[in-house]
């Protein structure tokens, strides 16, 4: 029987979720006994090859790229997991939601304190994607189907609930691994 | 004359308690712990954030304000009260700003403990963001109006403890705030950081300055056991 297929991604996150997960150490060797990774910054494949059992998905939405990335996963995973903190509640990027676009970029390319930018002008290639309103928890743009929280969420809290997930056991986490920090 | 002791059940136990006792204090006493934020031992009950309600004879009503009764029947540990605690625990969430990730009071934090007891991964309800402002005014003490979730807990002492009046609320609904009793900031009251209004915070709205992680991840208060496992303890022993 093939393996099923794991796919990962970091949105508006700091790849800290995905360091955290190469924090299982030996148990990846495990790991690929029990799935094949798929579209992942893991193995650098960077489309999908066809539909994943999982999809783990770290960051919040900060700009249109996330919020298609974030769709094609809901669309070629059957079950998909939001990793962190950032992703449920879009966290350190999240900071700037109470203030204006506008007032973001001037301080980020005009007014703050390490910025050289004699000429005034502000990123506007249409090759960057627009930057949100706000940052949004994945769960407030697509349906997600289990959260893991942490910041990072530890190795064995990742570990525990893909194990479960792959071998078709109830996901119950034990007091020690449910931690917002 | 001595009181005759009052009897009564939560969740098919039966509790003893003394006249005057509320139904929290009674617990508490016998080991069984009635989920709470905003109560706080020796100090007087507020019943504002309606974490410690439980069933009174098929009634709702919040253990830390309501007395006890001979052969009252209360119901704590039942899905229905959880699942009410978990909503307002969400709401709570979704309300502040609360950044874990970097807060000082993060495993010491009885918000945080109490999401991490009803099991919450993530609240159900969309995030509102609002926005806050923090007075760091003050040589020893700051407040992060971000992570206030308006227990009343600093009002309370501040008032029948140390008998200063600091603190006080302002505005109504998504409004309402915890002000200071001066022109504008905490440094121009005469709060001192050994008053007992500085000690009480549920969460890290009003902290102590140059205290923070102190005490490494793993042995913080609630790392390892759950909110209300002392309490809990007692009914073991």
């Amino acid at each position: 029987m093939e393996k099923p297929k794991l796919a990962t991604t970091s949105l508006a996150g700091c790849f800290g979720c995905h360091m955290s997960f190469l924090d299982i150490d030996e148990r990846i060797l495990k790991l690929v006994e029990l799935v094949q990774f798929d579209k992942s910054p893991i193995d650098d494949i960077k489309e999908f090859t066809g539909q994943c059992l999982v999809g783990l998905v770290e960051g919040g939405c900060a700009n249109e790229e996330n919020v298609h990335v974030l769709q094609k996963f809901r669309k070629n995973c059957d079950i998909l997991i939001s990793v962190g903190d950032c992703a449920i509640n879009g966290g350190i990027p999240a900071m700037r939601n109470d203030l204006s676009i506008k007032e973001c970029f001037e301080e980020a390319y005009l007014n703050g304190p390490s910025v050289y930018n004699p000429s005034g002008v502000l990123p506007d290639d249409k090759e960057l994607p627009l930057l949100l309103d706000k940052v949004y928890p994945c769960h407030e743009v697509v349906k997600i189907d289990y959260h893991l929280p942490g910041c990072p969420p530890s190795a064995d809290t990742l570990w525990e609930a893909l194990v479960a997930l792959l071998t078709n056991k109830p996901l119950e986490l034990p007091y020690e691994l449910i931690k917002y920090d | 004359m001595e009181q005759k002791a009052i009897t009564f059940t939560i969740d098919g136990v039966e509790i003893k308690g003394s006249p005057g006792q509320t139904i929290m204090q009674a617990a508490d006493e016998a080991g069984v712990y009635i989920p709470r934020l905003c109560y706080l031992k020796d100090l007087t009950p507020h019943g504002s954030c309606r974490i410690c309600t439980v069933m009174v004879n098929g009634r709702s009503q919040a253990a830390c304000t309501q007395p006890i009764t001979e052969g009252m029947v209360v119901e704590n540990n039942t899905d229905a009260l959880d699942e009410h605690r978990r909503n307002i625990v969400d709401m709570l969430f979704v309300e502040g700003n609360h950044y874990c990730m970097f807060c000082e009071k993060s495993g010491n934090c009885e918000l945080q403990a109490m999401a991490y007891r009803l099991g919450i991964c993530a609240p159900k309800y969309p995030y509102l963001f609002p926005q806050s402002n923090v007075d760091a005014s003050h040589p020893d003490i700051l407040i992060d109006r971000n992570r206030c979730i308006l227990c009343g807990r600093c009002v309370i002492a501040s008032r029948d403890v140390d008998g200063k009046n600091v603190f006080e609320f302002v505005g109504r609904g998504p409004e309402k705030r915890i002000a200071v009793n001066a022109e504008a900031k905490l440094s121009d009251t005469d709060i001192d950081v050994t008053d007992k209004a500085a000690q009480v915070c549920p969460v890290g709205a009003i902290i102590k300055k140059r205290v923070g992680f102190a005490v490494p991840i793993g042995e913080r208060l609630y790392d390892k056991e759950p909110i209300g496992s002392d309490i809990e303890s007692k009914k073991n022993k």
